[in-house]
């Protein structure tokens, strides 16, 4: 029957892998890399461009707004959300050994999600578009823009529904015991926040698409911006609930890591669906008309629950490896289990530094950002793509590079190519995102404005000039953009190279990742772990990190307290 | 403490507590996830900026 | 495995270890601190923003800047043009936003309250002053008041830094602070 021959079974994990499924992985994480490709050359240009290093090529005026713009939706809404489709299938029908509900469907959403993307970079070559990718009311961009991004979320959304129809499916069939794995878990908060994202999207651009038409006269530029957040930000949750969950997964596959606890990460992941979506306020914290109740309230994510899911993430996730470290037997003083890792292994090093880098750069600084008050020495500096290159690009990107190094295999049966290239990517890029991040948040410190094409003003009428400092930040930014560029390129070159002509590995193949056995008598009891973790190293790496929040969080206080007092 | 050392200790059969209920059934959350922001967020932010005066 | 269900089917009974709670019991605290800081600067800081706003028709703005510029201007700009304006302290100051110049340049003294009015007269813009760096969000038809109190005396610009267009780069404008 087709039943039959629509399945195959992985050599590596014993998981059965519905062909459907596995063919709309592969679609999707092929769109995903070629929008990686187009938008981090503009990321590129962007940065040369603000360098204002003589020798270094820069823009025209007119293209480096619409090269931004393209930059922004390219890598921030194409690349992420394709490849966020792909993990969605790859965590409901192949880690629940079952079919994807309605394949043809999932067809029709990524051929909208493909259309709507190539429209929008259209839109914004043809020049009448360049409005940035948050386009706010009531600068006006062609129409067929807005019709672009309509199009690509209701794509999304309906890959999203092919996901909950599957885990229907899976359930009623009973291809799975119990509850579902954590990584699904994950997948599935990311979908939940994904729902309320797309929504809040159609909601707002719907309306502004029948007004760039002349339907309707007037938007309310603040009601817009509130709106538009509750996407803009809420798809950045998305990103943050599936890199954690392709974290586990990751750790899961290249060392046999199991959670410290289920109760523990599934409530950290219930702590997202519940709160996460709340930090839209970061954008709104310095605009006219929402009180500092409404501001306080959501900016916190009520009370900073959400930050406290993401707190218990950064110590699960290392504690699992160091779990299992300990459980193969690394277990001198404190840190032979991290110096023993397989850091030669993409998958794992790309994995520990998005981990990292996530934390110290992206999240201290977003909860910083996300002040009330301290927001107001920040917003709208270039301290505000610092932080997200911290976020979205150290940690999102990194972690789904990472994990391609397993799809490849496993998902593309191919051997990874250029496995030396591979090796040293995640570093290479790893390092070019950690600069950009600092040094553009650097410039934002000293006041340097975002999505500004000339820090000289060279043609204004009034001077200004901003601190010398500041230049040498946007110097060093530019020369780390080539460097994540090169990083960015050499995982390109691995991915496409081992797709297209990587050796096929059918049948048994060698095991290339292969994934360790839960360590037997390892130190993370069975059930539960009262009484049975010996995790020094996470703590004192847990340690080292809250203290730096703790300090970094009081400096920015310091620095408000010195600026004009308004009231 | 001393218990819980002794995993076979432990009873695995009875009822899925509640919380392990909730956190199994995907629409339950979806719901809450949806509705959660919709409520605090937008309608309250709507509301606020409905009722901004209109100046002198 | 974290790609495998639970190994227990009741997991959620699954005692804790002192270490996870000790962590969790510490996060939760420190969130509980942030956010008391917040309303905690509300009640002794001394730089927070207003809460108060106003819808308000450009035109209505421009003309209320105007009749503060038409009283108050003590000076023009070198050759630019741009009136210089001196309002008395404790006074409504009106600055205008538009593509692409903030109108007109200010002179305040030092040590003195001012409220400061913004809003547009077309797309958003971001009223950055440098460089001692306070950013505010300024939209059209809305009118934010907060009330300034410059520390400092000297000359400070302000700088778009809401993408508003392709001149965007070339909107500065100007605050003077004089010793009293
Ligand atoms: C080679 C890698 C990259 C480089 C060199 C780079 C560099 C930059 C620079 C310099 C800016 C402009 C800041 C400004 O003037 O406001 C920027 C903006 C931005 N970048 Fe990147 N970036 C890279 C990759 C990425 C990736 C992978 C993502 C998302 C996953 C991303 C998301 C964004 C977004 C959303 C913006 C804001 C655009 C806007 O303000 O409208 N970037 N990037
Ligand atoms: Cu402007
Ligand atoms: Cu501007």
């Amino acid at each position: 029957m087709a039943a039959n021959t629509a399945f195959r079974t992985c050599p590596d994990t014993g998981l059965k892998v519905h062909l459907p499924a596995q063919a709309l992985i592969k679609a999707n994480a092929v769109a995903a890399v070629v929008f990686l490709l187009v938008g981090g050359v503009l990321g590129l240009l962007v940065a040369l461009t603000r360098s204002e290093l003589d020798f270094l090529p820069a823009l025209p005026a007119e293209s480096f707004y619409a090269v931004l713009t393209a930059h922004g939706m390219d890598v921030l809404l194409f690349w992420i959300v394709f490849f966020e489709m792909a993990v969605l299938y790859f965590a409901s029908a192949i880690l629940l050994n079952c079919r994807l509900a309605a394949p043809w469907l999932a067809w029709v959403g990524f051929v909208l999600m493909l259309v709507g993307a190539i429209m929008a970079n259209v839109a914004v070559i043809q020049g009448e578009s360049s409005v940035m990718f948050t386009s706010y009311v009531p600068m006006k961009a062609a129409p067929h823009f807005y019709l672009a991004l309509i199009l690509f979320a209701v794509g999304a959304l309906i890959g999203v529904g092919v996901f909950f129809a599957t885990l229907v499916i899976a359930r009623e069939e009973r291809t799975y015991e119990g509850s579902v794995p954590l990584v699904t878990f994950g997948a599935v908060t990311a979908a939940i926040i994904a729902v309320f994202t797309l929504a809040s999207g159609a909601i707002i651009l719907i309306p502004t698409f029948l007004w760039s038409l002349g339907y309707i006269a007037h938007i309310d530029s603040m009601t817009y911006k509130l709106v538009w957040w509750a996407m803009g930000h809420s798809s950045q949750q998305i990103n943050v609930s599936a890199h954690v969950a392709v974290w586990y997964a990751i750790a899961a596959i290249v060392l046999g890591a199991k959670p410290l606890s289920e109760k523990v990460s599934r409530s950290a992941f219930l702590l997202y669906i519940l709160f996460l979506q709340l930090a839209s306020a970061h954008h709104l914290l310095v605009e006219p008309g929402v009180s500092s109740e409404w501001k306080i309230f959501n900016t916190s994510y009520a009370i900073y629950l959400a930050v406290l899911g993401s707190l218990i993430h950064g110590m699960s996730v290392p504690g699992a490896i160091e779990a299992a470290q300990r459980g193969k037997g690394y277990t001198r003083g404190v840190f032979e289990w991290l110096t023993k890792a397989p850091w030669g292994n993409p998958a794992f090093s790309g994995m520990a530094l998005s981990l990292v880098m996530f934390g110290f750069l992206g999240g201290i600084s977003g909860v910083v950002m996300g002040t009330e008050q301290i927001n107001l020495i920040m917003h709208n500096t270039l301290y505000v793509p610092g932080h997200f290159h911290g976020t979205v690009v150290a940690g999102t990107t990194l972690a789904f590079m990472a994990i391609t190094y397993l799809v490849v295999p496993l998902i593309f049966q191919r051997e990874i190519l250029f496995p030396k290239m591979a090796q040293w990517q995640p570093y290479v890029f790893g390092l070019g995102v950690a600069g950009i991040s600092l040094f553009m948040m650097g410039a934002g410190t000293l006041g340097v404005a975002r999505r500004h094409w000339d820090s000289n003003f060279s043609d204004a009428t009034l001077t200004f000039e901003y601190p010398a400092a500041a230049f040498l930040m946007l110097g060093l930014n530019g020369l780390f953009a080539i460097m994540a560029a090169v990083g960015g390129a050499m995982y390109v070159v691995v991915v496409v190279g081992s797709i297209l002509f990587g050796k096929r590995r059918e049948g048994a193949g060698e095991p290339a990742q292969q994934p360790a056995e839960p360590p037997a008598g390892a130190a993370v009891g069975s059930y539960g772990n009262a009484g049975t973790l010996h995790l020094p190293g996470t703590y004192v790496l847990v340690g080292v990190f809250f203290v730096a929040f703790v300090l970094y969080y009081f400096v920015n206080w310091k620095y408000l307290s010195e600026v004009w007092p308004l009231s | 403490m001393a218990e819980s050392d002794q995993p076979s200790e432990h009873d695995d059969s009875g009822p899925v507590p509640f919380m392990q209920r909730v956190l199994d059934n995907p629409f339950l959350l979806l719901f809450l996830g949806v509705t959660m922001p919709a409520v605090l967020y937008i309608i309250w932010g709507v509301m606020e900026i409905a009722n901004i005066p209109i100046a002198k | 495995m974290a790609i495998a269900p639970p190994e227990r089917r009741l997991w959620w009974k699954e005692p804790l270890d002192k270490a996870e709670i000790i962590w969790i019991t510490i996060a939760f605290l420190w969130g509980v601190v942030m956010f008391l800081a917040m309303i905690y600067w509300h009640i002794v800081g001394e730089q927070n923003l207003s809460n108060e706003a106003y819808r308000i028709d450009p035109e209505v703005f421009a003309a209320k800047a105007e009749e503060m510029t038409e009283k108050y201007t003590v000076r023009e700009e070198g050759d630019t043009g741009i009136p210089v304006v001196h309002p008395p302290p404790g006074s409504d100051v009106y600055l205008i936003s538009r593509l692409w110049e903030w109108w007109p340049i200010l002179e305040l003294e030092k040590d003195q309250s001012y409220r400061l009015h913004l809003s547009s007269m077309d797309w958003q813009h971001g009223f950055s002053l440098q460089p001692t760096n306070i950013n505010v969000q300024v939209h059209p038809n809305y009118d934010l008041v907060m009330t300034i109190k410059p520390n400092e005396a000297g000359t400070f610009s302000v700088v778009c830094n809401e993408f508003c267009g392709i001149g965007h780069h070339t909107m500065v404008g100007r605050i003077y602070v004089t010793e009293r």
